[in-house]
């Protein structure tokens, strides 16, 4: 049986993730990062990353609550701000978003999540205009292969240094990195209304995802080799099942091909083409 | 500079029964590894970097130097593969340059070698006295995991050693030598260096001190050193292409299989280190497995596991 732990060489992920932003910031020629900062524990390690890649005086937090937005989210966010002693923004977006809560009376809380999420992209993308920078992504593997997140909302970024790392993981190099404790103890929670919890709304623990993750996706073990090791069947496939029906958040939308040469086909080259 | 002059020929050697070069011998060699990052798809400023690592090189009396697989180009190179092709000669462009820098020292070079039917082959040149000694195209394409260089580069036929003013030397690139038969025919046919050139993401991040990939590497590397009694050196490259990152560590092993350098990892640099060549022979003249390899026997197996059908 391989070994489930997930454990990584903290020094080592903090060497090539910080590598990484350095890189993919300087070759466009800029100096600069954004971070939404949710005061969730993701946020809180991108950010400490690109502050530990930047420097602290490259990097802009910014925090979007909404008017039911969690207090501690915000002082959690605060927390960590004041810890690496970076500018920070509060940006509000209660008012952009209720007017179009109030056309819609019988909106459900998953649409006013994802209007939410994606007013917040906006805000960020908006923001890293203005102080000329990249926005730097949250999202982790574990949640990237559920599909735990919205679409064009809080999946969107410019690069993103955690998507390769398991929640479990994201736990591990925060504790490296010293994110404040409250925000690495806490509850997993997109907060987008009061109560919700990401392992409520998913009906398992990260903890026991990512180990299934890891043998699925990392060790390419087949659902019924999992089942074989001991995980349960339902929960086996109600994970496959997420993996298939969410693969369309991880990719480009298809496009139609009809000449000789199509972008996404047959026009390749890497993002860092010529730099 | 390290000079060595022969009055007797040393007999049994095969570094010295192949040498055209007459009696003069250098017994130790300087050997620099640089491992450069790169930009993607801008020959030009890759070139000027080279000419960089050649300075600071020359600065240090280095006989040989050597660059990492695709070091004029960038690696995950897609579409952008027949515009950075070059062909290497005199009146190429990028390559005068090196080869007017190769009358100093001798150099190893990364590109993407064009052949006159217009193939593209991922390829190492090795560069000496204003002369292109070999060029070898890398014979094993790997084409799965992250990688897709089947997809974009033609595949390489021939596994040849060839002279060198410091012995015989064979060269490989990266996949090539993560097979085990490149290795073993370049020291059948009679490489006593052997220089291996890559890319190689870093990828495998567990608990260990090092990646799975580097430790994978640096693992074959010594034993190819120790199995074949010869010297090794690796040159492996740094940097970001989108999310891939090259992780570096260049290595010299010994023909004792005992690591002579090793480059840092992650960052830019040039890692110098002296081959004293006469280790070979101490070396074989205490573990002849050069002498005891049965060659023939070898041959017979693989005529019958062949002819299977």
């Amino acid at each position: 049986m391989v070994d489930l732990t997930l454990s990584i060489n903290t020094d080592l992920a903090r060497e090539i993730l910080t590598g990484f932003i350095r890189s993919e910031i300087t070759r466009v020629g800029l100096t600069h990062a954004v971070v939404g900062l949710s005061g969730g524990l993701d946020s809180a390690l991108s950010c400490a990353l690109a502050v530990e890649a930047l420097g602290a005086e490259n990097v802009l937090a910014v925090r979007m609550p909404y008017k039911a937005s969690s207090r501690d989210s915000l002082d959690h966010a605060q927390l960590l701000i004041d810890q690496l002693g970076i500018q920070s923004k509060t940006i509000e977006i209660t008012d952009m978003v209720e007017p179009l809560f109030k056309l819609h009376p019988d909106i459900s809380k998953m649409r006013m999540g994802n209007i939410m999420a994606r007013e917040r992209m906006i805000v960020l993308f908006d923001q890293s205009e203005v102080f000329k920078a990249l926005v730097i992504g949250t999202s982790n593997k574990t949640e990237i292969l559920l599909g735990y997140s919205t679409h064009y909302g809080d999946s969107a970024s410019a690069m993103n240094p955690i998507g390769d790392l398991y929640k479990t993981q994201v736990r591990q190099l925060s504790r490296a990195l010293n994110i404040p404790a409250p925000i690495i103890d806490k509850p997993p929670s997109a907060d987008l209304w009061e109560g919700q919890t990401d392992e409520g709304e998913l009906g398992f623990t990260y903890e026991q995802v990512d180990k299934l993750l890891y043998l699925l996706v990392d060790q390419r073990y087949s659902p019924q080799e999992a089942v074989e090791v001991g995980f349960d069947e339902k929960f086996v496939s109600a994970v496959t099942a997420r993996i298939r029906r969410n693969q369309f958040k991880r990719m480009q939308p298809p496009i139609a091909k009809i000449s000789n040469r199509t972008i996404g086909y047959d026009f390749l080259y890497l993002r860092d083409w010529g730099t | 500079m390290y000079f060595f002059i022969l009055t007797t020929p040393i007999k049994g050697m095969t570094l010295e029964s192949r040498n055209s070069h007459g009696k003069i011998r250098r017994m130790k060699l300087n050997l620099a590894l640089a491992q450069i990052n790169t930009k993607l798809g801008d020959v030009d400023a890759n070139l000027a970097k080279h000419l960089d690592y050649i300075k600071q090189a020359k600065e240090r009396k280095t006989d040989l130097l050597v660059f990492p697989e695709l070091s004029l180009t960038g690696y995950v190179l897609q579409d952008l593969v027949a515009s950075v092709a070059h062909k290497p000669t005199e009146d190429d462009p990028i390559f005068k340059h090196l080869l007017k820098e190769s009358h100093d020292l001798d150099l190893v070079i990364g590109f993407v070698d064009e052949d006159s039917r217009h193939r593209f082959y991922i390829a190492s040149a090795y560069l000496s006295g204003g002369k292109v000694l070999h060029v070898h195209h890398k014979i094993y394409l790997p084409t799965y995991g992250l990688f897709d260089e089947g997809r974009f580069f033609a595949w390489g036929d021939k596994i040849r050693a060839f002279d060198t003013r410091f012995g015989r030397v064979g060269m490989l690139i990266c996949e090539d030598f993560w097979h085990a038969s490149p290795p073993y025919l370049l020291w059948l046919d009679g490489a006593d260096i052997m220089i291996f050139s890559s890319a190689s993401p870093g990828r495998g991040l567990n608990d260990k001190e090092k990646l799975e990939s580097a430790r994978w590497v640096e693992r074959v590397t010594k034993a190819y050193a120790s199995m074949f009694t010869s010297f090794v050196a690796h040159a492996n490259r740094v940097g970001y292409e989108d999310g891939l990152h090259f992780w570096g560590g260049a290595t010299l092993f010994d023909p004792n299989g005992e690591e002579i350098a090793i480059g840092p990892y992650n960052e830019e640099a040039i890692t110098f280190a002296q081959m004293d060549l006469n280790q070979l022979r101490r070396t074989r003249a205490r573990l002849p497995l050069l002498r005891d390899e049965r060659t023939s026997l070898v041959q017979k197996e693989m005529e019958r596991i062949l002819s299977r059908g």
